[in-house]
């Protein structure tokens, strides 16, 4: 079956920069379940995009296997995408942005992609610096196999059919910081005014760009016991800030109320703002930041908000030195050494 | 025998240690052969170690240009005392035994029947140099002086290849040519010389190089224009990329801006590795991967995803002896089926089979320009012989001409005047569809790359109608595909024969020359050579035109016979197999013998087929035991001057049989005397020590095994992608 979402638009939609309303960065209509927090993820993307005034075709959207890798099919359709094989989405992103270093590249994983099949792959596609956002729709369980546990399912969480997990769990924000992600943020499928400004500014990051969203399976693992349930996610939800992504472009205007506020400046001028909630905590530091994310843990919160960022990222091309002219436009005149260099290289072996 | 018979004809083998420096040294000495426009042809049988074990170094010297491996060792130089007793066995009768003479030769490495050349090197590199790592390295170059002397190589060539390998470092090259003089000189002073068997100045090698088939494919990649390339080390493939990034420092560095126009990344494993070159590819670069058997095997869902999305991919497979880890530094033809139906689902791959380093640089710009008009992987099938080895080889050559085949690729002018963009629609009915890349069009030409069914709009579906018509527009594709890919070597304008030989890669070098001795024979066989799959119209041509063919290969199961019995439908009875499978290169002695069993009996094509591994084996235990002879102390541990009676190879090999694949008639004949086959397959100490389980029970049980045989290859194909 196919899915076309329907044509029909409000005509009052508002523009942004490029002229485009938001159902311009629409993609197929959803067929994850209804209530599925990974739809919610989706039009956080679409809002994010739309704001950026982003040109979709500049954008390649990449996932792996899952309900969560289905997403890229449901926003931004008029980008190219590539729903890859299980666990594998970095490897293709990595050789995607090598090819053409000027698109933007936005990856869609799930917890089981990239914390059981794809670790190897996330942890090295972080080592790499690649210049990338990659959003894991964590839910704690395969949706698409029917439940079973993953490895973010939390020790002692239980699912729908009632079985407790008995192992540790993998906490992928914190593996990111520890592995050198330098932009590092955990947020909820439900708290689009918190994801929002989120995606922005990992998109809008020089380096790899890494977002945890706890996102509801409510089909598999929303019941009690479940500590990825919307239910428990509200109750224990803690943010470091409150956040607000100001463009270089804009003006910053936003007003903070009282307590502290911290910007940080990024590459190009943009700026986060960060309304802080969490006490001794600094985002510019990855050990304080490390530690405010265990510290909650051991409380059982789940801790929100932008976590960890190094504005001054760099990224893989910046590692091996390629050209700043991407790859894929190289020509043969360019690339090819031509038949006069073989002389010297035959004559180099007789 | 006329006496000139022996004039650059003849095989050496160093016997070496692993890590001790004498890889110039023997390089030096295939060179300076080389140099001396004699053909000739080396070949490394190094162990999977860095330091500390056994590894040897065979230079075959032909001036007929056999470039195959031969059986039979006329000078060994035994330089490792671990090595010492298998290398002592190893020497023909008549044969020359070079060695240390340091300290006294003990009696077990003695034999009557060949010659022996104690050479003092440790005491002289020591009384020569006071480095202790020079006393070490220049060992290997007095031996080289002694080789010259012995072989009468021309020492001003060997003094110009010093010279040019130590441009820029001049002080080295004295004390080079001092120990090069040490060996020639005590040559002079102790022994007869030059030997019998020993090199002549020819102008045989013309304009040709001596290269590696990898630093060929890495060049090859350059010239392509690749871009990106992502790897994970696995020998015998390394150097393939290792070369592209030497040749990339060279050539793809922007001399203003100090920035590479090309992306090479060492991948976390080989899932990674064609990953990223799939990613790359979807993107518009070009971009390749290298690896061997086990990287294929992780490769295998990738690769399924590059054919059914339609991504072009490029890999080259330098194959090595499996199954699993096998002999990883020993060489093989056994990826054939693994590559050519990689991953789960019909899955068919195109293969290119090159067999020179000028062939390994052709196949690159074929795999990219391939690859990118089918939309879907090439794999370059090279093998650890031909990559690793050196090998003469026609010069290097490009066309300035020639563009790079980009394929159906629309850019945003070509979008602009489509209606609506369909990326699986077969507008031109070749099965091969029209694609774009990101960042083309605001409005036109995205689309969503996925490895599950969709329909001509790359839109999800699980319709069966539409599954169904794309699974058999990828056949038409790969219809297409038989008239791009390169035609096979057909070796007769016109069919002379009933009877055919196939083969394929580096089993070029040893079939040339079985072709060769066949004609001086008298005995007429047609050849053609492949150069990829799928099978063209000149491959379906031969097979049918020839009664029987001969399909040569170096696996143990006949990969490239299934092939042709799965995809031509092709008589299982008239394709036997001539196979090598002990992880050395194959040699003409091997091919001749298997070969002239067939033709000489008249019982049908498959009971012959079926003995051969029986007839290949028996003889080989036999045979060293027999070479055991009672040994003989050489005074002082110096000279054995023995009159040497034209030792006539042939003879001796009848004898002695130093090796097993030295199965010349006699023995074959003896072997295939029914009744001595047969008692040995009755005693079943002997058939275990004998033949490998497999050929011992396909004997035992002769009549009922062919026709098992045939019933089972032709379920191949099945019985493969089961064992995944
Ligand atoms: C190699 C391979 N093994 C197994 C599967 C089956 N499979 C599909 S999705 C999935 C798990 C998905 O879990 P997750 O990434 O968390 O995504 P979710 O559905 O929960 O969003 C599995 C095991 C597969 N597609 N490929
Ligand atoms: S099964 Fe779970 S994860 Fe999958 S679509 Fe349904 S709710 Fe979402
Ligand atoms: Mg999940």
């Amino acid at each position: 079956m196919t899915y076309i979402r329907p044509k029909f638009r409000h005509p009052e939609l508002q523009k942004n920069k490029l002229g485009y309303t938001v159902d311009h960065y629409e993609g197929a209509l959803s067929t994850l379940c209804a209530g599925c927090g990974h739809d919610s993820i989706s039009a956080g993307i679409i809002q994010a995009a739309y704001e950026m005034n982003i040109e979709p075709h500049k954008l390649a959207k990449l996932s792996g296997i899952g309900c969560s890798s289905k997403t890229p099919a449901y926003f931004l359709s008029n980008s190219h995408g590539f729903n890859s094989v299980h666990g594998r989405m970095p490897s293709v992103a990595t050789g995607a942005n090598l090819a053409n270093r000027d698109l933007i590249y936005f990856g869609v994983s799930g917890d089981g992609d990239t914390a059981s099949i794809g670790m190897g792959q996330f942890v090295h596609v972080i080592r790499r610096g690649l210049n990338m956002t990659y959003i894991v729709m964590n839910n704690g369980c395969y949706g698409l196999t029917k439940g079973q546990d993953s490895a973010t399912a939390d020790q002692g969480s239980k699912n729908k059919s009632g079985n407790v997990n008995l192992f540790e769990s993998i906490d992928l924000a914190s593996l990111a910081i520890e592995l050198g992600a330098t932009f590092v943020a955990q947020s909820f499928s439900g708290d689009k005014a918190q994801l929002v400004p989120l995606i922005k500014a990992a998109m809008n990051h020089p380096g790899f760009a890494f977002i945890n969203v706890i996102s509801p399976c409510v089909t598999f693992n929303n019941n009690l016991g479940s500590t990825k349930s919307y239910d428990y996610v509200r109750e224990h939800v803690e943010a470091t800030a409150t956040v607000d992504f100001v463009p270089q472009m804009k003006e910053i205007s936003v007003e903070y109320g009282k307590g502290t506020h911290k910007q940080v400046v990024m590459h190009d001028g943009s700026v986060i703002q960060l309304h802080k909630l969490a006490e001794e905590w600094d985002p510019l530091d990855r050990q304080s930041a490390m530690n405010a994310v265990l510290n909650s843990k051991a409380k059982n919160e789940i801790l929100t908000g932008l976590l960890y960022v190094n504005p001054d990222a760099h990224d893989l091309h910046h590692m091996i030195n390629t050209s700043d002219v991407p790859l894929n436009t190289l020509g043969k005149d360019v690339l090819c050494p031509g038949s006069e260099m073989l002389v010297d290289i035959n004559a180099g072996l007789r | 025998m006329a006496k000139n018979d022996k004039i650059n004809d003849f095989v050496v083998r160093f016997a070496n240690v692993n890590g001790t420096g004498s890889a110039s040294a023997n390089f030096l000495f295939t060179k300076a052969i080389f140099r001396m426009g004699i053909p000739v042809t080396p070949k490394n049988i190094f162990p999977s170690n860095i330091q500390g074990l056994p590894t040897w170094y065979e230079v075959r010297v032909s001036e007929k240009g056999y470039l195959g491996r031969r059986e039979g060792v006329d000078l060994m130089v035994a330089v490792n005392p671990q090595s010492m007793l298998k290398d002592v066995k190893d020497v023909r009768e008549g044969g020359y035994f070079l060695y240390d003479s340091s300290k006294r030769l003990h009696d077990e490495f003695m034999r009557e029947d060949i010659n022996y050349i104690g050479i003092p090197l440790m005491q002289m590199c020591n009384e020569a140099y006071t480095d202790a790592r020079q006393r070490q390295l220049f060992k290997n170059v007095v031996y080289v002086g002694a080789l010259a002397a012995l072989l009468d190589i021309e020492f001003n060539v060997l003094e110009d290849l010093l010279s040019e390998q130590f441009k820029g470092k001049e002080k080295l090259i004295p004390s080079n040519v001092k120990a090069l003089k040490l060996g020639i000189d005590y040559i002079h002073a102790n022994y007869k010389y030059p030997l019998e068997f020993r090199v002549e100045r020819r102008d045989l090698i013309k304009d040709k190089i001596l290269m590696e088939g990898n630093a060929a494919c890495g060049l090859g990649a350059v010239y392509a224009g690749a871009t990106v390339a992502a790897w994970y080390p696995i020998t015998p493939s390394t150097s393939v990329v290792e070369a592209f990034m030497d040749y990339s420092d060279e050539f793809r560095v922007d001399k203003i801006t100090g920035k590479r126009n090309v992306a090479i990344v060492q991948a976390e494993d080989e899932l990674a590795a064609i990953g990223m070159v799939i990613g790359a590819n979807w993107n518009g670069a070009r971009s390749f991967t290298a690896t061997s058997g086990p990287g294929v095997s992780l490769m295998n869902e990738f690769l399924g995803l590059a054919y059914f999305a339609e991504i072009p991919t490029v890999l080259v497979d330098v194959q090595r002896t499996g199954p699993s880890t096998g002999m990883p530094t020993r060489t093989q033809q056994s990826d054939i089926m693994e590559a050519a139906y990689a991953s789960h689902g019909d899955t068919k791959h195109v293969l290119l089979f090159p067999s020179t380093p000028q062939e390994c640089f052709d196949s690159m710009l074929d795999a990219f320009d391939l690859s990118e008009g089918l939309q879907t992987p090439v794999i370059v099938m090279t093998d650890l012989d031909l990559g690793m080895n050196d090998h003469v080889s026609p010069p290097i050559t490009f066309d300035d001409k020639r563009e790079y085949k980009r394929g159906k690729v629309l850019d945003a002018v070509a979008l602009e005047k489509i209606e609506k963009f369909g990326r699986y629609l077969d507008i031109d009915k070749d099965g091969i569809t029209y694609r774009t890349l990101p960042g083309t069009h605001p409005t036109k030409g995205s689309f969503f790359t996925r490895g599950t069914s969709r329909d001509e709009y790359a839109t999800y579906t699980e319709d069966s109608a539409a599954y169904q018509r794309n699974m058999d527009r990828l056949i038409r594709k790969w219809d297409t595909a038989k008239t791009m890919v390169p035609a096979p070597q057909v070796y007769q304008k016109k069919n002379e024969s009933n009877n055919g030989i196939l083969f394929f890669g580096t089993s070029q070098y040893a079939a040339e020359e079985a072709m060769d001795v066949l004609k001086s024979e008298k005995i007429i066989v047609d050849a053609i050579r492949l150069k990829s799959f799928p099978f063209t119209k000149e491959v379906v041509a031969f097979i049918n035109s020839h009664d029987k063919v001969f399909v040569i290969e170096q696996n143990r199961d006949a990969q490239m016979r299934s092939l042709l019995m799965i995809e031509m439908d092709a008589d299982p009875k008239k394709l036997i197999s001539v196979l090598n499978y002990d992880g050395m290169p194959i040699t003409a002695d091997n091919i001749l013998n298997q070969v002239k069993i067939n033709l000489s009996t008249k019982e049908t094509v498959n009971k012959v087929a079926e003995k051969k591994p029986v007839v290949a084996k028996v003889p080989t235990k036999k045979a060293v035991k027999k070479a055991v002879v009672k040994p003989a102390r050489p005074a002082g541990g110096k000279v054995v001057k023995k009159a040497i009676k034209k030792a006539a190879p042939k003879k001796a090999a009848k004898k002695v049989l130093a090796k097993k694949k030295v199965a010349p008639k006699k023995v074959i004949k003896k072997a295939v005397a029914k009744k001595k086959v047969a008692k040995k397959i009755a005693s079943k100490k002997i058939v275990k020590k004998v033949a490998p389980k497999k050929a011992a029970k396909k004997v035992i049980a002769k009549k009922k095994v062919v026709k098992k045989v045939v019933a089972k290859k032709g379920n191949k194909k099945k019985a493969t992608k089961k064992r995944k």
